[in-house]
């Protein structure tokens, strides 16, 4: 069976949370031009080194918004994030003078990350 | 313009000079033959070079060569312009009066000084060995084997020491320096003292009792001889070996142009430092061109010739000296607010010159190009059949250069190099680059480029005279931050030194098994 892969493309809004002098998004990204994009375990194609949403603090301002792991992050306010480094692209997101993160995410469709996570096909 | 040069004095290529002992004496540029000055008079004019012009264009060069360090004589009193300006002005006043006796005089009296040293120190080991033969023959005892090996090695080992002194010290004359040569006189002084010495030892023990132990005399002639040798080893090592680690950096700036070049010295006196700089100079650097000084020169004459002084309050209103200063400070401040549109000129003119020099280039290489078309090298079969219409590399570079004359005088013009290279130059050169087989490109090298000027003809370096102007005295060492300066015609070059600092180098060891590598790890960071 031929296997379409869908991926959608979601507008996430996340409003920063102070925590004492910082303003905190409640995830953590990892990738980077300047990273080893074959570690990453999120990423279709191992040589895609986009930033790619890793870990969601439950309950934080991310979660609340409707970001979730494995998540690529494709525009942080506009500005794109398909080429940048790790450091430059946790600068993009934090910035002190910004209340809010609006961010273009791509996801795997839900089909097939329900399919994947119980092991139903063998991967690409 | 005369075009005439007479020269003398002190030239550093005089190469035929016997030198022995040398100190410090000056060598006569003898092979100067068309040298009018005789030894009596005491002025020399020194003109510019007798450059032909190329192809017979007297006018051309008459009015390119206008500018002030061409047209004027100079007028130099020889024997006494090499002078270091130290304190002691009597030292100076009587080195001026012994050399107006007589050039020659010192250079003779250093080497017949020297000559008689040598004599001195080769016959005295002989003299040891005859005299107890002609003075008491009955009273000595004869001579056994070891003591006949003895005289072998007495004979060997003055063989080595004629050949090695000849090898350092009968070398041709390279300069005349103005001072003594320190390191010379104090050996020459050592080894007098040394064999006085011996002599006197000599005189009292062995000729005053008549000793009969040939054996013993024998030995004492070959422990002199053993002295010389090491006394010979010091020599190499005070002359040759001290200089040759680099210790200073010497940065040498020619004064008209600001051409720069840094070498490395050892330690050395001033004098021998200036004798080296002068050296690499003629090898080095490009050769002076005045006439492209010219524009800069230009500019400058025009900066102030827009301004003129009025003196209002009248005369002797002020004192001379506030006079003058109020005079130069009101120039200042009017060439300060005057608009200058000079900047503007010259980078206009400096772009249109680059422009003609590359076109006349352009010219140039095609018509070299074709010109080396014309003529082919004859191999040695045809050379037996067609003995017709053959030509030698002289002719034949005779025949091809009026092809390429023209295109190269113009750009010979254009860069202003005209009076460096005659016509009968060029066709020698010419004649020289058919003859090794050489490219066109390989022909035009020495045109396009300003060479050293050793490439150049004599007249452009030969004879030059070199003032060494210094505050402290020629022969102390040199030290870090010593600046002297190296005066000659048309220009002067300046000199200073720094010293090499020490190096203080630590040891890290790197054990080969050490260098081992992990695949990075993704990072992962919290926003």
């Amino acid at each position: 069976e031929t296997l379409v892969k869908l991926v959608s493309q979601q507008r996430i809004e996340i409003q920063k949370l102070r925590q004492g002098n910082n303003l905190i998004l409640g995830f953590s990204i990892g990738g980077g031009i300047d990273q080893d994009p074959g570690q990453n375990p999120f990423s279709e194609d191992k040589t895609d080194k986009g930033i790619y949403v890793t870990r969601i603090t439950p309950g934080g301002p991310a979660d609340v918004a409707g970001l979730m792991m494995g998540d690529k992050i494709m525009q942080v306010n506009g500005w794109d994030m398909t080429m940048v480094t790790h450091d430059k692209a946790r600068k993009r997101l934090t910035k002190k003078n910004e209340d809010v993160v609006r961010l273009l995410v791509t996801r795997k469709s839900l089909e097939e990350a329900v399919k994947q996570s119980m092991g139903g096909f063998p991967r690409p | 313009m005369d075009t005439e040069s007479t020269y003398s004095g002190y030239s550093y290529y005089s190469g035929r000079s016997r030198g022995s002992h040398r100190h410090g004496e000056r060598s006569r540029d003898r092979h100067k033959s068309r040298s009018k000055d005789s030894r009596s008079e005491k002025s020399v004019t020194i003109n510019t070079p007798p450059a032909e012009p190329l192809l017979g264009d007297s006018a051309v060069r008459g009015e390119q060569v206008q500018d002030d360090n061409w047209g004027e004589t100079t007028t130099a009193v020889t024997g006494t312009s090499e002078h270091s300006l130290s304190q002691e002005d009597i030292v100076r006043i009587t080195k001026d009066l012994e050399d107006s006796v007589g050039l020659d005089c010192r250079r003779y009296f250093t080497r017949t000084l020297a000559v008689i040293l040598g004599l001195l120190v080769f016959l005295t080991p002989l003299a040891f060995l005859v005299l107890p033969h002609l003075l008491w023959p009955e009273k000595l005892q004869s001579c056994g084997t070891a003591c006949e090996g003895l005289f072998i090695s007495v004979a060997f080992k003055l063989l080595i020491l004629l050949l090695a002194v000849w090898a350092l010290f009968f070398r041709p004359a390279r300069a005349g320096l103005p001072r003594v040569f320190v390191f010379r006189a104090l050996l020459a002084v050592l080894v007098l003292l040394f064999v006085v010495s011996y002599w006197l030892f000599y005189g009292v023990r062995i000729l005053d009792s008549q000793d009969e132990n040939y054996q013993g005399i024998v030995q004492y002639a070959v422990s002199l001889v053993d002295a010389l040798l090491f006394i010979h080893y010091l020599a190499i090592v005070l002359l040759e070996l001290r200089q040759l680690q680099p210790c200073f950096s010497v940065c040498v700036t020619r004064s008209t142009d600001g051409e720069t070049r840094h070498y490395n010295l050892g330690q050395l006196s001033i004098q021998r430092a200036a004798l080296a700089i002068i050296e690499h100079y003629y090898c080095d650097f490009p050769v002076h061109n005045p006439a492209l000084l010219s524009a800069s020169k230009s500019r400058a004459a025009k900066h102030l010739a827009g301004l003129k002084v009025y003196n209002v309050d009248g005369p002797g209103n002020n004192a001379a000296a506030g006079l003058a200063h109020s005079q130069s400070r009101a120039m200042i401040a009017a060439a300060a607010r005057r608009r200058d549109t000079s900047h503007n000129e010259l980078y206009y003119e400096e772009a249109e010159h680059e422009r003609r020099v590359r076109k006349r280039k352009a010219r140039l290489v095609v018509a070299v190009e074709e010109a080396f078309t014309h003529i082919k090298r004859m191999q040695e079969e045809e050379q037996k059949k067609a003995p017709g219409d053959v030509m030698d590399p002289r002719e034949a570079a005779q025949a091809i250069f009026p092809s390429m004359a023209r295109a190269l005088q113009k750009y010979l013009r254009t860069t202003k190099q005209q009076h460096c290279h005659s016509m009968e130059s060029i066709q020698q050169h010419l004649a020289f680059c058919i003859t090794n087989n050489m490219t066109p490109k390989a022909f035009l090298e020495s045109y396009l480029t300003p060479g050293p000027t050793l490439q150049y003809s004599r007249d452009h370096w030969l004879a030059r005279q070199w003032t060494l102007i210094s505050e402290a005295s020629v022969t102390s060492g040199l030290k870090d931050g010593s600046i002297f300066l190296l005066k000659c015609v048309d220009f002067s070059l300046v000199v200073t030194s720094k010293k090499i600092p020490y190096i203080q180098m630590s040891e890290e060891y790197i054990d080969p098994k050490s260098h081992k590598f992990v695949l990075r790890l993704q990072s992962e960071t919290s926003v």
